[in-house]
């Protein structure tokens, strides 16, 4: 379990990055906090050429709080910095429960925001939570910057998302949720710190005694996070009780179409979703 | 004030903690001009190998490099037994996934792999055969062809027992209860993985292998019989070993090669294993499966028992012990501690295409005892009996009590660690909480587990297995040498246990000395003296008891010289606080001045004594039973079927304890891999033979967050079967857990009807009893519950 032969580069500056991003192309691979790269080497089913790290490009560590709207957290934000709700209202509640199921500790102090949406793990929280907020995904390359969707990021195959080989992702802006919104944030794994089998992400949107608006995503059940339309559609405009959360997770497991693994069958997670999503939103309703 | 007793903080941990520990990974980092060693390895379970093709000047060896170089065959003494042997690297066939088919050698790991992935091995992949019964079907691949399988396709083991008068209890019984056990294939899952180093030196024509083994003489003598090779011309040494768990047992071929390669090469080669290479095909463990018929009175009474086990080995056996060591200890202490006179048993081993099976802490005993305790849970049930009431039932109580078949057991306290689990547990306020919680549909359950752990068994145990090889004794080595203090040279190889600490102890009680000023010599065929390792839960019975005999030895010798000196009987000399004193005076002689005397002024020795002080002993016993009680409380959640520990009690008596905190380390040890068996752990292998658990992403330990406090009760039941009083205890907290796990769980799945017999007992599996036991659940729960 060694890596292949590699070159390291460590530049210095975002134009420095993004030109050996461009002279390499598929050869090179981004290096943020490693938790996901380095074991892939290791495995040896990652063999860049060239590691392009970014640990010392400037910019690219900071949650921006400027705009009144929405937060834009820098791509080597770590996991632990978000998990220690900084951020404030419902949105920084959300981060902080969704980020301590981010891994162990040791790997919430290295691994990074931008580098678990790149890598784009289908159990992973934080793209089923930019995915539930129709977070705005910041990308830029040498020949220019542009902004994706969340939700156009990700490919429903499993670590795959539009970034190009030789852009970078920058950072994610997630919309502020104001104090109408309710969060909620469930997952089963089998130990601490492990992957999800099923994760359920719910923002709620209330309006008196019902529900305005409901946005769930879903990750471990599709190659990519998923966003549980039907569950929403059963939620919105409905009065928040127990029969309409049953409902709307009733419709969550029967959208959705996983595939089965050796930690559990199609049928399995089908089944976590109903509980999970059961779970998020009694969370984001209580 | 006795020192045996006392939980002194052991000797090992300061240079463990502070990073000074010097395992077999930092020997090779720190030996100038050592070369690296890689495998490369069969990719199917089952094949023919058509040709193997290597970087022209790369230095690989194959099979064909190796020729005049023997297999690795043990073999048991009986009709029943098939001897497999293993090549040291696959010639014509490959048997598992991940065997070694050829050796890569290269200045560092990661040039190694790199040239390992530049060898080209052509197999012509056959059909495997992976299930234990299917491998028994007359037209199922035959695993080693052209072996003759007369018991059968596969079958390598075909043992049997069985009392006069087993139909007949049958027939009395008021009910008859039928359970099968499940228990899949794992890994022991050391800390550290396997690794050695093998250095040639073309000087005195020796090597020396360094390695993270717990039978370093017996490795020695292997590789002197398969290499052909003088044993004088080999060390074995084992530096400081991560956890061996029975894993660094038995011989590895990667051994075996890397001192052939090292030999031929005359130079210094190291192999660390990594944690791939160690889940596919280190050697794995477990993969048993049960069936039992138990014949009970209306009262709960056990009349008979009926069993049919199958141990799939896996596709080769293991040296020295066998596969034989799983079917044959299943077969022989089934019943447990339960009082039993009718008996009947069928036990067989299945080679298959599948990595080998070693022993793991417990061998047999975790999963026969599942298998017992379950069923005694099930005939409570099933009889409307309490759990604790069939046991109190059942349990022997009079002692020596012979097994059905005819193990003898000396003096236990099995009722005892009963009911004092059962107080420990407050077993009528938990009924009431569990009734409670399952008003609001909560599912609490608790399970007991009694059983007895054979240990500090000799040569006479091992031979009634009929072993080519028979383990058994122990020699200790014991000078004081001319400063006072002392050196014990022993055969034991403990990788982790504390012995050092436990066995300096004794030593000082006898001697009259600091338990400081004891240095352990162990792990160095070249410094110890020949003996079978640290394993099966007995090096404080055995090397304990050779190291009290010699104790009592050099102090029979220092009274002798004292006595002489000081004009007083030996009698009267008592050994104390680092001197020799005559009883009731103040005269005396310092130990240092004992010892200086004896090695350099010899001639003022009494009479014909010989100069030094150097004694040795040696000790085989026949074998004790320590024995356990343990207690699991759960919680299931019924819409995940995870299973959440509340508390784990263990009341375990281990006889004398010369130091209790080891032996409360030793059982948080084996309970916590006793949780992670019946819970967590699983390797899985597709229809293909595919390892899918190849990392530990997969293959699932508990960490410190999944293991709740163990709460552990000492009992201290006196036997002579031991001469320290010490009775076995590596081993035990790995029996007991998982059977008192899953009938726990079983207790809270009870209201449901679910008695659960597989293990490990993965939320998927118990959420898929659960679906199937209440059709349309219960999300609705949790939806209320919010
Ligand atoms: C034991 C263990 C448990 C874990 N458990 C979880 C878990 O439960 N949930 C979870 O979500 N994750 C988990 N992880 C993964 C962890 O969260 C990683 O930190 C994360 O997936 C990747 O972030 P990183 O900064 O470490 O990226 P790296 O490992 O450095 O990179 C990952 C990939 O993203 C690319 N990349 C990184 N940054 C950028 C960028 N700015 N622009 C373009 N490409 C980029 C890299 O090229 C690489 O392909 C676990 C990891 C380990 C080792």
């Amino acid at each position: 379990m060694k890596p292949a032969a590699f070159d390291y580069r460590a530049p210095r500056t975002l134009e420095e990055a993004l030109g050996l991003l461009r002279e390499h192309q598929d050869e090179a691979k981004v290096l943020a906090g490693g938790q996901s790269l380095v074991p892939a080497m290791n495995f040896r089913l990652a063999r860049p050429a060239v590691l392009v790290d970014i640990a010392r490009v400037p910019g690219l560590d900071r949650i921006d709080l400027d705009d009144p709207g929405s937060v834009t957290v820098g791509a080597r934000v770590r996991h632990l910095d978000l998990e220690h709700n900084t951020i404030p209202g419902p949105l920084g509640v959300l981060l902080a429960r969704t980020g301590r199921w981010v891994g162990h500790y040791p790997i919430r102090v290295r691994g990074t925001f931008g580098g678990s949406l790149a890598h784009a793990d289908p159990a992973a929280e934080w793209c089923a939570l930019a995915c539930a907020l129709d977070a705005e995904i910041h990308c830029r390359s040498a020949n220019g910057a542009r902004v994706v969707e969340a939700c156009d990021f990700f490919e429903q195959m499993a670590f795959t998302t539009c970034l190009a080989p030789d852009e970078l992702l920058m950072g994610v802006r997630l919309p502020s949720l104001g104090d109408s919104w309710g969060v909620g944030m469930a997952e089963f794994a089998r130990r601490w710190g492990d992957f999800a089998i099923v994760l359920a992400i719910a923002a709620v949107e209330r309006d008196g005694d019902s529900v305005a608006r409901a946005r769930i995503a879903l990750g471990g059940v599709a190659g990519g996070p998923v966003r549980a339309a039907h569950a929403e559609a059963a939620l919105s405009g409905r009065a928040a009780t127990p029969e309409s959360v049953a409902a709307a997770a009733a419709a969550a497991a029967e959208e959705v179409d996983p595939t089965g693994d050796i930690h559990g069958s199609a049928d399995y997670r089908r089944d976590l979703v109903r509980t999970m999503v059961t779970r998020a939103l009694n969370q984001a309703l209580a | 004030m006795s020192w045996t007793g006392r939980s002194l903080r052991r000797f090992e941990d300061p240079a463990l903690v502070r990073g000074l520990g010097r395992f077999v990974a930092d020997v090779a980092d720190n030996h100038t001009g050592a070369r690296h060693a890689a495998f490369v390895r069969s990719p199917v379970p089952a094949g023919r190998i058509r040709s193997i093709e290597a970087p022209a000047g790369a230095s690989v060896f194959t099979a064909a490099s190796f020729s005049g170089i023997g297999t690795i065959c043990a073999r048991l003494d009986r009709p029943d037994f098939v001897p497999l042997e293993t090549p040291v690297l696959a010639s014509d066939a490959v048997r598992h996934q991940g065997e070694p088919v050829a050796l890569v050698v290269a200045g560092s790991r990661a040039e190694a792999e790199d040239l390992a992935e530049q060898v080209i091995v052509d197999i012509e992949a056959t059909r495997p055969v992976l299930d234990a019964a299917a491998a028994t079907d007359p037209d199922a691949p035959a695993v080693h062809r052209g072996l003759d399988m007369p018991m059968g396709n596969n079958v390598v083991l075909d043992a049997r027992f069985a009392t006069d008068e087993l139909e007949a209890a049958f027939e009395a019984a008021d009910e008859i209860v039928e359970i099968e056990i499940r228990a899949h294939r794992q890994n022991a899952l050391p800390i550290e993985a396997r690794g050695a180093m093998a250095a040639h030196d073309p000087g005195t024509g020796r090597t020396t292998l360094t390695a993270a083994n717990q039978m370093p003489h017996m490795l020695r003598t292997a590789l002197a019989d398969i290499l052909n090779v003088p044993e004088a011309e080999l060390r074995v040494v084992t530096p400081e070993v991560g956890g061996a768990f029975g894993q660094k047992m038995c011989v590895p071929r990667e051994y075996v090669a890397l001192v052939a390669a090292a030999r031929l090469l005359n130079t210094t080669i190291a192999w660390i294993e990594d944690r791939s290479e160690n889940l596919l095909a280190s050697w794995h463990s477990r993969d048993h499966s049960y069936r039992l018929a138990g014949a009970f009175s209306r009262g709960g009474a056990l009349l008979g028992l009926d069993a049919d086990i199958v141990c799939n080995i896996g596709a080769y056996s293991n040296y020295p012990v066998t596969f034989g060591v799983e079917p044959l200890m299943a077969l022989a202490e089934l019943p447990g501690p339960y009082r039993l006179s009718q008996y009947r048993v069928r036990s067989r081993a299945v080679t298959t295409n599948l990595c080998p099976i070693a022993p793991y802490r417990g061998v047999s005993r975790p999963v026969l005892t599942l298998a017992m305790e379950r069923l005694i849970d099930t005939a409570a049930r099933r009889l409307g009996l309490d759990p604790v009431r069939v046991r109190r039932t059942n349990l022997v109580t009079e002692f020596p009590y012979s097994m059905p078949t005819g193990l003898p057991v000396d003096p236990g306290s099995y009722s005892e660690t009963l009911e004092t689990a059962v107080e420990a547990v407050d077993l009528e306020g938990f009924r009431r909480r569990q009734q409670q919680a399952a008003a609001q549909g909560r599912y609490l359950g608790i399970g007991f587990s009694v059983f007895g752990e054979r240990t500090g068994y000799g040569t006479p145990a091992f031979a009634a297995r009929a072993m080519e090889i028979t383990p058994g004794y122990e020699t200790v080595r014991l000078e004081m040498n001319p400063s006072g203090d002392v050196t014990a040279r022993i055969g034991a190889s403990p990788h982790g246990q504390g012995l050092a600490t436990a066995l300096s102890q004794l030593l000082a009680d006898e001697l009259g000395v600091e338990p400081r000023q004891v240095a352990v010599v162990h792990g160095d065929t070249d410094a110890a003296p020949y003996g079978w390792g640290t394993f099966a839960s007995r090096s404080m019975v055995i090397a304990g008891g050779a190291t009290k005999l010699a104790g009592q030895r050099l102090a029979a010798r220092l009274k002798e010289i004292a006595a002489h000196h000081l004009e007083a009987s030996p009698d009267d000399i008592r050994l104390e606080q680092g001197s020799a004193t005559v009883a009731g005076t103040s005269i005396g002689m310092a130990l240092p001045e004992i010892a200086r005397l004896a090695h350099h002024s010899s001639h003022r020795l009494p009479g014909d004594m010989e100069p030094g002080l150097a004694v040795s002993a040696t000790y085989d016993p026949a074998g004790t039973f320590s024995n356990a009680c343990h207690a699991a409380v759960v919680e299931v959640d019924p819409d995940t079927g995870a299973v959440c520990l509340e508390r784990f009690v263990v009341i375990a008596d281990a006889g004398v304890e010369v130091n209790p905190m080891i032996v409360e380390g030793q059982i948080h040890g084996g309970v916590t891999q006793g949780i992670a068996n019946a819970l967590y752990e699983e390797l899985v292998v597709d229809g293909d033979g595919n390892l899918l658990t190849a990392s530990l992403m997969d293959f699932l330990p508990p960490t410190a967050c999944e293991i709740p406090d163990i709460e552990v009760t000492h009992i201290q039941t006196v036997t002579d079967a031991s001469i320290t009083g010490a009775k076995g205890v590596g081993e035990g907290g790995a029996i007991g857990a998982p059977a008192a796990v899953l009938n726990a769980i079983s207790d809270a799945l009870a209201p449901l009807g679910i008695e659960v017999n597989e293990m490990p007992a993965t939320p998927s599996r118990l959420r898929e009893l659960i679906r199937q036991a209440v059709p349309a659940s219960t999300a609705e729960t949790a939806a209320a519950g919010g």
